[in-house]
């Protein structure tokens, strides 16, 4: 870490101009093609030989004395004692407004109950408008049938994301006022948030076994780093002006950090809460895999039985959930700056407005105990009619796309995958290793060098290496995909308004609806091929990346693109000569978020016959005496994530 | 203030007119588990991710409901180690088809946590499996000798130069890898993922007339849509399965067993006697998996409708 750091000191000013750049005889794409050249040479007689491959049912010492480990580490008195406090907490909830606690047949507070409450709460925190949202949602929950999984899914969120506050404000606090507790924090934030969910799950599942302890812990580590991250940016980020001039008043320490930099940073804190709760809610359906309460347990029942139109349903609903908190905590951030601005909103005649309504509230909660029309939501049978109409139109799309899409996929495995995969997983392990390793530095500089080894060396050392490299081509290739639809897509909504408009909804629904949705249809199309585990990553990954191309080029200053037009080139020269050279650094940042988005679905294309690594988590997770592979396996992904993570941030850092 | 007590007489006048109370329910309920000769409590059914468990499961806990007034839960769980830990740490109290996990069930027996009881009634059978129309044209595919002689034609994008074998869900058992490497098959295999791609890829198959073969496995409600055909491997004999390593036999035949928490069987509840007793054939369960996946029949809906038609058989549970 430290030699990385002194490498890439700034120069100092005054300081002769780096000669680097100007006096490098070799461009770098030079380098690149002549390692590929070589790879490819010492591969073609040495392929097939030292590939250290592990078949699907095989592990290695290595593994078995991990798994040995992880089993010794399970159920201790520590983590069985916050197992045992998380279950308390949630159970109590539980029976509060989900989960009747026989002989009583339901919950202590029936749907119109909670009803009113939130729909109160929404009034209270935010505006009469959020107060119909959240209504319209909470009704929309019971009438499709969900109320149940609903109300759990809510509790198990917002146990989590108030734990994570608890535990992530002081760590924000903290990096937002100290530099060196920001270099020591933020490579485990990147750590917490490269690792995918699945292999989150099965070390918790090994600490804390199943149910809502999981699902809480789960939850809390992958809802901590956003609000770390956002809210100590927000307080590092207070104008020096603003804090000299109160400094100068003789402020303390502590007065600085709650009369000025908290509050000043209150709407960036918002918004670190804003994104930890969306965290939180993406971990739903995971958390579903180890009984998990809440509404990822329909999700995930309706793809064993196939059936997409019932996991469409609980699917949506989640991503209601999640428009409501987005939506509530913006709306409240806004109002909270208001009224600190003396906005418009009388506060006095608000108060009497909430006095008021609290009678009607008190009634509906008294009234839902009472009577089962207003505990339990009357049931009918519109979720089946949705689901069922969801599946006809799927079928159709299927059988109208499949030869078309076949090809598709036939062009794509024997073009791009096998080609690619033979090189890099039949090479011999020191060959790839050496390949990658020259690649990392000549792409990343010397930046990279250090993670580079460290992170291959590891690799290398967990004994998975082929699967990893299996993994690896999976993912560029599904990443090129995602930049080929992120340069077609940003670009056309950039430099049309309208295209923006009718895109955006579509990409917003492709980034929140849970994968094990939409995995059904396209497993339907294409069966248990890597191809179907690309098309679930690129589904995932490439709105991120649209957007992020799309912000990239419309950034770049009209003055300038005002001025390449009137020397009359063509629409392409503008956009190949001017917009997106100018927008480079979206460009990388967008590809690294790619990657990294492929690659967090590595283990779920696992479920849909992608093999390798995520094939290894899942089977570790089942088998005891795998475990320790799942757990070689889980940690291979994260390291392959770092290792891709640094290369190109240091090469943007370098272009930018 | 008008406003608050029009609501509350509105409220007042609909509890007056409504449909039951809370109250009244949990007296009932309570009196249904007097009737039933002592409290049941809590039943916390495991439930495994396959069709045929699911209908198991859901029979077991509504015979439960209604006849014990016992309080039922589904733990969704995948099978092996999530499921024996729920045993253990009391998440869940019985799993209803323990196809082959020694290593779990031996350790979780020393321990003390869960113990095997009667068996389920449904036998397990595992093996590779073609689509009917394949073993019509081809009736000598159905033997293993001749499946090299027909690899070429399994190839897809997924097996190299190899015949792909769609090997399973990675939870379940399974050693065709080692099968295919100790009889000398020249086939890759490529593993499905989940139950439902595997069931995905042969209901194609029959209907398009592609070449596959694959892990499958009896009960299951594919059979009562799609006819596969058996292939046949060298014949099971006792313990030539026991180095996953060197198998190079068919698979067993297996009695699925039920294996339940301890410390729940010796509860004084009412349910453990039903779960010991609770037995079903394959074809029954085939039935009710049916019901559920091809009639899309809520796993409520398809056990009160089998329950219903089979009074008796449920009666000689509660009788034991």
């Amino acid at each position: 870490m430290t030699t990385a750091a002194t490498l890439a000191r700034p120069v100092e000013p005054g300081a002769a101009p780096p000669e680097g750049r100007r006096t490098r005889r070799v461009p770098r794409w030079v380098w690149v093609a002549l390692v590929c050249v070589t790879w490819l040479v010492v591969w073609s007689f040495t392929r097939g030989h030292d590939t250290v491959q592990v078949s699907g049912t095989d592990q290695t010492d290595l593994h078995r004395r991990l798994g040995d480990f992880a089993n010794g580490l399970g159920g201790n008195g520590f983590t069985r004692a916050v197992a045992d406090a998380i279950n308390v907490i949630i159970e109590f909830f539980q029976n509060l407004i989900s989960t009747p606690a026989p002989p009583r047949p339901a919950p202590q507070v029936g749907w119109l109950g909670v009803v009113a409450v939130a729909t109160w709460v929404g009034y209270a925190i935010a505006t009469w408008r959020i107060a119909v949202l959240v209504a319209v949602s909470f009704l929309a929950f019971g009438v499709f049938g969900f109320w149940q999984d609903s109300m759990d899914l809510l509790i198990v969120t917002l146990v989590s994301v108030f734990i994570a506050v608890v535990i992530g404000f002081p760590l924000a606090v903290w990096i937002g006022l100290s530099r060196r507790a920001a270099t020591v924090i933020t490579p485990v934030l990147d750590m917490l948030q490269t690792m995918p969910t699945f292999v989150y799950l099965m070390f918790v599942f090994i600490l804390f076994g199943i149910g809502a302890p999981n699902a809480v812990v789960c939850t809390v580590a992958y809802a901590v780093p956003p609000i770390v991250r956002i809210a100590g940016f927000g307080i590092r980020d207070v104008s020096a002006t603003t804090i000299e001039a109160t400094n100068s008043l003789g402020q303390t320490t502590a007065q600085r950090l709650w009369k000025v930099q908290v509050p000043m940073a209150r709407k960036t804190i918002i918004l670190g809460l804003n994104q930890t709760i969306l965290a939180a809610l993406s971990i739903a359906i995971i958390a579903g895999y180890v009984n998990g309460p809440g509404l990822g347990k329909p999700v995930l029942s309706a793809l064993t039985q196939n059936d997409f139109g019932a996991g469409l349903v609980p699917g949506l609903l989640i991503v209601l959930m999640g428009i409501m908190f987005d939506r509530t905590t913006t709306a409240a951030s806004e109002r909270t700056e208001s009224a600190t601005r003396g906005g418009h909103d009388d506060p006095r005649r608000r108060r009497i407005v909430l006095g008021v309504t609290l009678v009607p509230v008190a009634v509906a909660v008294w009234y839902s105990r009472y009577s089962l029309d207003a505990a339990n939501f009357p049931t009918n049978g519109l979720t089946r009619s949705v689901a069922n109409g969801a599946n006809d139109v799927a079928d159709a799309v299927i059988n109208a796309v499949e030869p078309l899409a076949n090809s598709f996929k036939n062009l794509v495995s024997y073009g791009l995958l096998n080609p690619l995969q033979s090189v890099l997983a039949d090479s011999p392990w020191w060959l790839a290793l050496a390949a990658l390793l020259a690649l990392g530095v000549i792409i990343g500089g010397r930046r990279a060098a250090l993670p580079s080894v460290v992170c291959l060396g590891l690799i290398f050392a967990l004994d998975l290496w082929n699967d990893t490299m299996i993994v690896l081509t999976m993912t560029l290739v599904a990443t090129l995909l995602v930049m080929v639809l992120a340069f077609v897509f940003g670009v056309w909504m950039a430099r049309n308004r309208r295209a923006d408009l009718v895109i955006r909804p579509l990409l917003d629904a492709g980034q929140t609806i849970p994968a094990f949705v939409y995995l059904i249809p396209v497993l339907a199309l294409f069966g248990s091929t890597r191809f179907t585990a690309i098309i679930a990553s690129v589904v995932y990954a490439a709105p991120a990346a649209i957007k992020l191309v799309c912000d990239g080029v419309r950034g770049v200053s009209p003055a300038v693109v005002e001025a390449c037009c009137s020397t009359g080139s063509t629409t392409w020269q503008e956009i190949t000569k001017v917009q997106l050279p100018m927008a480079r650094g979206s460009l990388v940042l967008a590809t690294n978020q790619g990657l990294l988005y492929v690659l967090a679905m590595v283990v779920i294309g696992g479920l849909v016959g992608a093999g390798a690594l995520g094939y290894d988590v899942i089977y570790g997770i089942a088998h005891i005496d795998y475990a320790g592979k799942g757990i070689a396996a889980g940690f291979s992904i994260v390291l392959l994530g770092i290792f891709i993570d640094r290369v190109v941030r240091a090469a943007a850092e370098r272009a930018g | 203030m008008g406003l608050a007590a029009v609501l509350v007489s509105a409220a007042l006048a609909l509890t007056a007119c409504g449909s039951g109370s809370v109250g009244e329910q949990t007296k009932k309920n309570e009196a249904q588990q007097n009737a039933a000769g002592g409290k049941c409590g809590d039943l916390k059914i495991i439930v495994n991710n396959w069709v045929g468990y699911t209908a198991d499961a859901y029979v077991l806990g509504n015979v439960a409901k209604d006849k014990l007034g016992c309080n039922v839960s589904y733990v969704e769980l995948k099978e092996g180690g999530p499921s024996y830990q729920a045993l253990a740490s009391g998440d869940g109290d019985v799993i209803l088809e323990e196809w082959s996990h020694a290593a779990e069930l031996e350790q979780a027996t020393a321990k003390g946590t869960a113990k095997e009881i009667d068996p389920l009634g449904v036998v397990g059978i595992i093996g590779w499996y073609v689509p009917d129309w394949l073993a019509k044209a081809h009736p000598d595919i159905l033997d293993w000798k001749n499946l090299n002689k027909y690899a070429d034609k399994f190839k897809t994008s997924e097996s190299g130069d190899k015949g792909q074998f769609l090997g399973a869900d990675p939870n379940y058992t399974q050693y065709d890898e080692a099968i295919v490497k100790n009889l000398g098959l020249n086939f890759k295999v490529v593993f499905s993922g989940g139950e439902t791609a595997s069931v995905a890829a042969f209901e194609k198959a029959q209907q398009k007339k592609q070449w596959l073969i694959g892990y499958f496995y009896e009960p299951q409600y594919l059979h009562a849509v799609v006819k596969l055909d058996r292939v046949k491997l060298p014949p099971y004999k006792e313990g030539c399965d026991k180095d996953k390593a060197k198998v190079a036999c068919d698979y067993a035949e297996t009695t699925i067993k039920k294996v339940a928490s301890t410390k729940f069987m010796d509860s004084d509840s009412t349910a453990p006697d039903l779960v010991n007793n609770f037995k079903i054939s394959n074809d029954e369960q085939n039935l009710i998996a049916k019901y559920i996946t091809i009639d899309k029949m809520t796993p409520d809906a398809a056990a009160q409708k089998w329950i219903a038609d089979n009074g008796d058989k449920v009666d000689s549970w509660l009788q034991g």
